[in-house]
């Protein structure tokens, strides 16, 4: 009898064990504590906070992506750390300071490779995703920016000073580079669309973006809307806008309009005009609803304390709101029920339902700035 | 019309014009605001180096010029719509002389 007890206390222990070695990560996601260099490991589903985990470096305007099986996270630094964190050990797993001043990365569509993005020295560095040891070294002697993953294990990315993007083709082991030339004055940053087709900059030094078709061989600049700003008075651009969170409505794109209190809405397919919509301010990101029936937008300095969303079939805003001083991001549910705010300047992050607006919790947090949930790591471009 | 309207609302605005800011909100606003482009802690970004060392050649009155009036052509936006002067000056200060964190 008193075997059996025993027995039974240790299958029980067996268990308990199991249950506290198993952890899904499917739902989780980080945000950025930017000042004190620390991650929060946050919790979707529990709108709650999990840990922090610490000692990232000067994480300003870090980003992040996530390995293929969701247990690793890439955090590039802006002190030019590359911080790989294990979120099912809730560490730091490996960590390399490779550049003096980064500004971003990808990782490849296999996911063994991540790329970071570099001002000083300019150029993209490439790293194996195991052992952060260095693949490929990439100068390209000036700020480089909007760098993404594009399928067939390729990287993408533009110069700031001389207005080029090249791509990076690593699908047979050493980078086969494809400069593209005549992408405009100034490149502030780019995106890729959900099916790796279109890389699209942003322009700070003229009027509108340029455009690449990568399914073709040997991709030309595509001007698209190259005087949308003409015969407006231009406004001081107090924060350059984000394209990394572009949002795709249906058929149409919605980008944030530099040095003017507007978005711009592009036709998918021959990116046309489609419209404008007046906003509050100057939009830093633009980001769809998973499901692209509504469009929420930030603003810059001094107005980053509101949000206004926008309905994409009649493009006008629907909601306004002020979550509270320094709204620095945004991240949707991988679904879109809810949506996270980062609110930088009340150390909270804030979780609204998308469909009543209401307020569905809020979570403690240091200065926060990005928000990642690991639904990126199924995604191109993020 | 629009942009008329933008600037009669920063202007009636307290926060803004005219107004003189505490120290600390100033040193938030250099390393919050002039960070999204030089970084948080100065060394540059997509703008350049704005610590002691790499400003040495200006000034205080020159430099609170060029944070007040922009650079033309560059990335650097005026924020006389957003400060006042003598708040431009204290920035300059601190910049140049302030021990930065």
């Amino acid at each position: 009898m008193k075997w059996l007890g025993s027995a039974f206390l240790a299958i029980l222990m067996v268990t308990n064990l199991q249950a506290e070695t198993i952890v899904s990560t499917g739902d989780l996601g980080l945000v950025v504590e930017r000042a004190n260099g620390s991650l929060l490991l946050v919790d979707q589903s529990e709108r709650s906070s999990i840990t922090r985990i610490t000692g990232l470096g000067d994480l300003s305007h870090a980003s992040l992506v996530y390995s293929p099986d969701q247990r690793f996270a890439y955090v590039f630094g802006r002190d030019g750390g590359l911080t790989k964190v294990d979120i099912i050990e809730k560490k730091i797993a490996d960590r390399v300071v490779q550049s003096g001043n980064a500004i971003g990365g990808a990782i490849s569509d296999d996911g063994t490779l991540v790329a970071v993005s570099n001002y000083e020295p300019g150029g993209v560095r490439i790293f194996d995703a195991d052992t952060l040891d260095l693949v490929a070294d990439i100068p390209t002697g000036s700020k480089t920016i909007g760098l993404v993953d594009a399928p067939g294990r390729r990287f993408v990315f533009t110069l700031w000073d001389e207005g080029e993007t090249w791509i990076a083709d690593l699908s047979s082991g050493e980078p086969k580079i494809n400069k593209i030339k005549d992408m405009g004055r100034n490149p502030y940053d780019a995106l890729i669309t959900g099916d790796g087709r279109l890389y699209i900059t942003g322009l700070f030094g003229e009027d509108g973006l340029t455009a690449l078709d990568l399914w073709d061989p040997n991709p030309k600049p595509i001007r698209v809307l190259p005087k949308y700003g003409k015969g407006q008075q231009e406004l001081p651009v107090y924060k350059m806008p984000h394209l990394e969170g572009w949002a795709r409505a249906g058929r149409e794109f919605v980008l944030p309009a530099v040095g003017h209190h507007q978005v711009l809405w592009i036709d998918g397919e021959d990116l046309s005009e489609t419209g404008r919509t007046d906003t509050y301010g100057q939009p830093v990101f633009a980001m769809a609803r998973p499901d692209g029936r509504q469009v929420w937008v930030n603003f810059a300095h001094p107005l980053n304390d509101t949000i206004q969303v926008i309905d994409t079939l009649t493009k006008k805003i629907v909601h306004e709101f002020k979550p509270g001083p320094a709204v620095l991001h945004m991240e949707f549910t991988p679904r879109g029920h809810e949506v996270w705010i980062s609110v930088r300047d009340a150390g909270k992050v804030m979780i609204y339902d998308t469909r009543t607006f209401e307020k569905r919790g809020e979570i403690e947090a240091e200065s926060p700035s990005g928000i990642f949930f690991t639904s990126r790591a199924h995604k191109t471009g993020l | 019309m629009r942009s008329l309207f933008v600037l009669l609302a920063f202007v009636c605005s307290p926060a803004f014009a005219g107004e003189t800011s505490s120290f600390d909100d100033l040193i938030n606003l250099v390393h919050q605001d002039c960070g999204s482009c030089h970084g948080l802690t100065l060394k540059g970004g997509l703008g350049p180096d704005i610590r002691p060392d790499a400003l040495s050649h200006y000034d205080v009155s020159t430099l609170s010029t060029v944070v007040l009036d922009g650079i033309p052509d560059t990335a650097m936006p005026p924020w006389r719509p957003l400060m006042s002067e003598a708040d431009a000056k204290k920035i300059a200060e601190y910049l140049l002389h302030g021990d930065l964190k």
